[in-house]
Formats: C-alpha cells, structure tokens, sequence
C-alpha cells in the first residue's frame, strides 16, 4: 500500500512539475513590469551593443528573445502565456495581428523619431497611418550568385537565368513556400500573391522544371556555403546577401526584372505587454538617427531611417541592389495575408515541388 | 489476492491514461478537424493523394536503407566487441557520442562534407576531384546510419553477451563449421537484439526531419518534414495530426512485424 500511495503521488508531482514547466516557459521568465522589456525579433537583427545603451540610458531591463519565422512568433504571442512588449513582424503577419486584435494603437507623441522616417514607409496598405507599427528595415528577394563561377551572360536580371542548362545542381533555394512558389508565378509575370488553382499549378510545373538545376533547399546555412564559394547561385532575401557579400567580395546580388518580393519588418506593440512606456521608448531609441545608422550597420539590412542614410557610408546608401530606387520599388510586391486554406495550398505546392527534386 | 494486484495497478493504469493515451486521443481529434476546427475526414482523404502516398514510400525505402546498413555494421561490431577483453569500455566509448547533441553532429557533418573540408581534401590528395557530397542521398543515409549505430548496438551486444558459449563450443564439437554455428545457433539466439535493434532504428528514422534539410537540403522529403511544415507554416494542425497519426499506426504495424515471439511458443 505504501509503494501504492509514493507511486502515485509520483505522479501527481511530474504532472504538477510539467505544469508549472510548461507555464514558466510560455512566460519565457519575463514577469512583465516596469523595469524590463522584454523583445521579440528576429535571430541576428539588432547590435547587442544598441541593447546595453539602451539598458544605461534608461535603466530598464532587456529579455531579449528570437524567432525563426512570423508563423512561429504569431503562435507565441497568441498563446498569450508569455509578455512580449516588443515584436517584429513583417508586413502580412501586421495585417493579420491587427485583423485579430493582438496589437496595442502607438501612441506617437511617445516616438518623436518617427519623423526620421522617410515617408515611403509610412502609411502603407497593411497599417494605414501607421497606427500599430513603425519601420524597422525592409527589403527584397533576389538571387546571390558568384560571377566568377557562372557562364558570363547569365546576370539574373531575369528569374529565367535559373532555368539555364549549364547551371545543373547549382542553384540553392531558401525554404519558404512563399518564396519559393512566389517565384515561380513571377517568373510567368503572375502577382505572387495570386488565388488562383491554375495559376498555381502552372507555376508548380515550371519549378518542377528547375528541379534539375536544384542543388538544395536550406535555410540560414546557405550563408557560410556561400561565403565560402561551396555554392554558386542561391534565392535569398537581400539583407542576407548583403552578409554574405560583406564576407565574400566576388559575389553579387540581383532583383529579377518580371518582379520579385518587397518587404518591411515593423516595430509592434502586442497586448501582452506589460510595460507599454517602456517599448515606446524603445522604438524611439532605435529609430534615433545615429543608432539606427549603427544598427543598419551591424545587421546589413536596408533601414528606412532617412535621418540615418546621412550617417552612413555613401556607397551602402546608392547601392542600387540594396536600396533600389522608387521606381523598381513599384514593381516589386509586397506579401498580401493569404489567409491558412491558401497559405496551406501554396505549402502543398511546394511540399510537390519538393517531392520531385530527388 | 486478486483485488489487491489490481490495486496495485492503479499507478501504471493513471501513468499510462495521462502520457501514453490521452496524448494519442488528442492527436487522433485534432487530425479529425479542418483549419477552422470542424469535423471532417477530409486530411484523411488527403493523405491518401499522389504526394503523400509517395512521401510514405520514400519514407520507408530510407528507413528501409538506414536499418539495413546500420545492422550491416552494428551486429560485427557487436560480436567483435564481446570477444575484446574490455567490453565495457568499448561499449562505453561506443556509446559516448551518443551523448553529443544531435544538431551538433549533424553541424559538423556540413563541414566534414563541405567542398573544402577534409574528406575531399584526403581524396584529392589521391589526384581526383573535389567532389559534392552534401545535398545527396549518400550523405543523408551515412549520417543517419551514423547516428543510429550505438542505438542498434546495444541490445545486440546485450543479447550476445547474454549467449551462453557452451552452446557455440557444442556446435563445433559437434562437427559444425564456424559459419553454419553461426547461422544455425548464434544468430537465431540473439534474434531478440536484433528485432530491439530495428525497432529503435527503423521506428526514429520514418520520422527524421532534420537532417533531411541539414544534410539532404530537402532532396529527402519524409513524413517528419511534412508533420513540421504543417504545424509550423501550414499552421494546419489538422493535416499535420493525421500524418502523425499514419506514423502511429506504421510504427505498431513495425512493432508487431519485429515483435518478440512468446517465450515458450516453440519448444
């Protein structure tokens, strides 16, 4: 009977013990108060040194945490357990958090920087106004490749350079549906973020095509393969190429003409915040001229920060591959929220385009 | 006496109620709704289409190759390892690796293979050229046998060491040649460590996700990489519940193909 009862409430204490588990790390140890703040962003997306000026200037505490894609974060914050003052979605996750009501209204006389803005960014479709969140960095899609290693009159000025013979096994992909299928209906001059079967299939059929040319599809490990001239052509975002070219002069970075994917990253405030004074403040910290000349710096991304293009170097700012002119702006598209049954049918997609790579 | 064994039961009965069925319960309703949490059968109409059905195959013809090679290096070393004078330590330097973070190893296979790294530096050494073995399907089988080796070694040296060598002497004083004691009396004795050695090979590799990107760059597709693209891009939790729940029923049909026979069914 004795052995009956221990048994038992051995039980009881591993059920009791994985509760409380499983709520200290939804909280992910941040108790949420005035004195700390906790962030949510993207892995290798700010200079830890930003962060330590901020805790001095201001004396609040930083719980910095990292996410690997807005799905992920979105699932997160939703769950609610956790309070996140701080998050960075892109552009279609924004539109979807505000849909759902997951996000705190700026109050703006709290981000005087945000005049830093050059007002491109501002008051775009997915947060008219700029009600809910301010520029962070943006940026596009495109293709990295290594001249000295391609056939010389292949320039990826057109997505149907990936196509060419002489590129067999050559060509990395990243793994994301949404690039990757996008890429496929721009190089048939379709919108990548069409709702349409036929389209889809006929964009699906052209991939299988390249599936000859395809070496692999990873994620962030294309950075040091690149770099290290392991891989010669690769679709990636163009913050990372930008990496990558920093490491390795000899590579070059192209936006396809028929069209290819912009983004922004935002600065947003979600409801499980505890410390609404203290993430104003720090989105007015890193919009501040001189530190998000330092933060664009350290990252490699483009900054929508005009105050801060004057700080910076020259030749980064009238590169034309990573601050592409206005008028190439217009014809890059932005993601449109595609809503879970088309998300998944774009997945589908890609898991058959994935099938038949072997 | 009855009634008391069955109090006696009670923990197990809780224990495996809270861990064991109501985490397959949980897993068996969610693959019974759609994305906005009706009820329907549709993932399981799904499953049954071209790209899934092809995914299974894949799936298991991998899981197929990495069992077989891994039992291909795993029972020799097993059987040379009860003969050395240190079993234990051997064991135990065997199993030590085991104890390094899988992500770890798999990392460092990416460098092992890379263009420059120092197996195509050894071959060139040999005068030819550097070649790409990362992204094939001969890096993905080497690193996964790899990894599972210690896994299928032990419950084979278990049930070698286990074997009595009387009988092994008795087969060859009875005229049997080394080959024929071994077909005849070692093998069908340690079938038992064989079978475990499967089933904990055989049973984690349907599922690798991973390394199939790591190491494969996705040329492997399996059911573990389209259970976590469900959950996490799809957010299909629905889909991604009902090739879980295909996975379950793979693993009991392999459990019960690989199952230990009841002792004292043949006499």
């Amino acid at each position: 009977m004795k052995q009956l009862v221990q048994a038992t409430s051995a039980i009881i204490i591993v059920c009791l013990l994985l509760f409380f588990a499983s709520r200290s790390l939804e909280s992910a140890g941040a108790k949420g108060s005035k004195d700390t703040l906790t962030v949510y962003n993207w892995g290798e997306y700010i200079d830890p040194e930003l962060i330590d000026a901020f805790e001095q200037e201001t004396g609040i505490h930083v719980v910095y945490e990292t996410f690997d894609s807005n799905e992920a974060m979105y699932t997160k914050v939703q769950q609610g357990g956790s309070s996140y003052d701080i998050a960075v979605p892109s552009e279609y996750m924004i539109e979807t958090m505000i849909e759902d009501d997951m996000l705190i209204e700026l109050d703006h006389s709290l981000i005087p920087n945000m005049k830093n803005i050059d007002p491109y960014f501002l008051d775009l479709p997915f947060d008219p106004g700029n009600k809910y969140s301010t520029p962070y960095f943006w940026g596009t899609v495109g293709i990295v490749y290594n001249p000295s290693m391609v056939p010389e009159d292949l320039t990826f000025e057109s997505w149907e350079d990936l196509w060419d013979e002489r590129l067999k096994d050559k060509v990395f992909l990243v793994d994301g549906s949404r690039e990757v299928i996008g890429m496929g209906l721009n190089s048939l001059g379709y919108s990548l973020n069409l709702k349409d079967d036929l389209a889809l299939r006929e964009a699906t059929d052209k991939l299988i095509e390249l599936t000859p040319n395809v070496k692999a599809i990873i994620g962030d490990e294309i950075t040091p393969l690149m770099i290290n001239n392991e891989a010669t052509v690769a679709l990636t975002w163009s913050g990372q190429a930008a990496d990558m070219m920093w490491e390795n002069e000899e590579l070059d970075f192209a936006v396809p003409e028929e069209g290819s994917n912009l983004w922004f990253d935002n600065f947003v405030i979600p409801k499980t915040s505890k410390n609404i004074e203290g993430a104003h403040a720090f989105i007015n910290f890193m919009l501040d001229a001189e530190n998000g000349a330092q933060n664009a710096d350290y990252v490699g991304y483009s900054t929508p920060n005009a105050a801060s293009w004057e700080l910076m170097d020259e030749e980064v700012i009238s590169d034309e591959r990573f601050y592409p002119d206005v008028e190439l702006r217009e014809r890059l598209e932005v993601y449109e929220n595609l809503g879970l049954k088309w998300l998944g049918k774009y997945n589908e997609y890609f898991l058959e385009f994935k099938m038949n790579l072997n | 006496m009855q009634s008391k064994n069955r109090t006696a039961l009670f923990p197990y009965v809780i224990w495996i109620a809270l861990f064991v069925i109501a985490p397959i319960a949980l897993v068996l309703y969610y693959s019974m709704l759609d994305l906005s949490g009706n009820f329907t059968l549709e993932n399981y109409k799904n499953f049954f289409s071209a790209i899934y059905l092809k995914m299974t195959f894949t799936s298991f013809w991998y899981a197929f190759l990495i069992t077989f090679f891994t039992l291909l290096i795993a029972y020799p070393t097993a059987y040379l390892l009860t003969k050395t004078k240190h079993k234990q330590l051997w064991l135990m330097l065997i199993i030590i690796p085991s104890w390094i973070n899988l992500l770890l190893k798999t990392y460092a296979f990416i460098g092992i293979f890379g263009l420059y790294g120092p197996i195509n530096a050894f071959i060139e050494v040999f005068g030819f050229d550097p070649q790409q073995i990362l992204f094939t399907d001969f890096s993905f089988i080497f690193v996964s046998v790899y990894i599972f080796i210690p896994f299928m070694i032990i419950p084979i040296f278990n049930s070698l060491d286990k074997l009595n060598p009387s009988l092994v002497f008795a087969a060859r004083d009875l005229g049997a040649s080394s080959w024929t004691t071994f077909r005849r009396v070692v093998f069908p004795l340690t079938i038992d460590g064989v079978k475990s050695g499967i089933q904990v090979t055989f049973i984690p590799a349907l599922s690798l996700f991973m390394i199939t990107r790591l190491i494969a760059g996705n040329q492997v597709i399996t059911l573990g990489t389209a259970i976590e693209q469900q959950f996490l891009v799809s957010q299909n939790w629905g889909m991604g519940s009902t090739i879980a729940v295909f996975l379950i029923v793979f693993m009991v049909l392999t459990m019960m193909v690989t199952g230990q026979k009841k002792k004292g069914g043949r006499v």
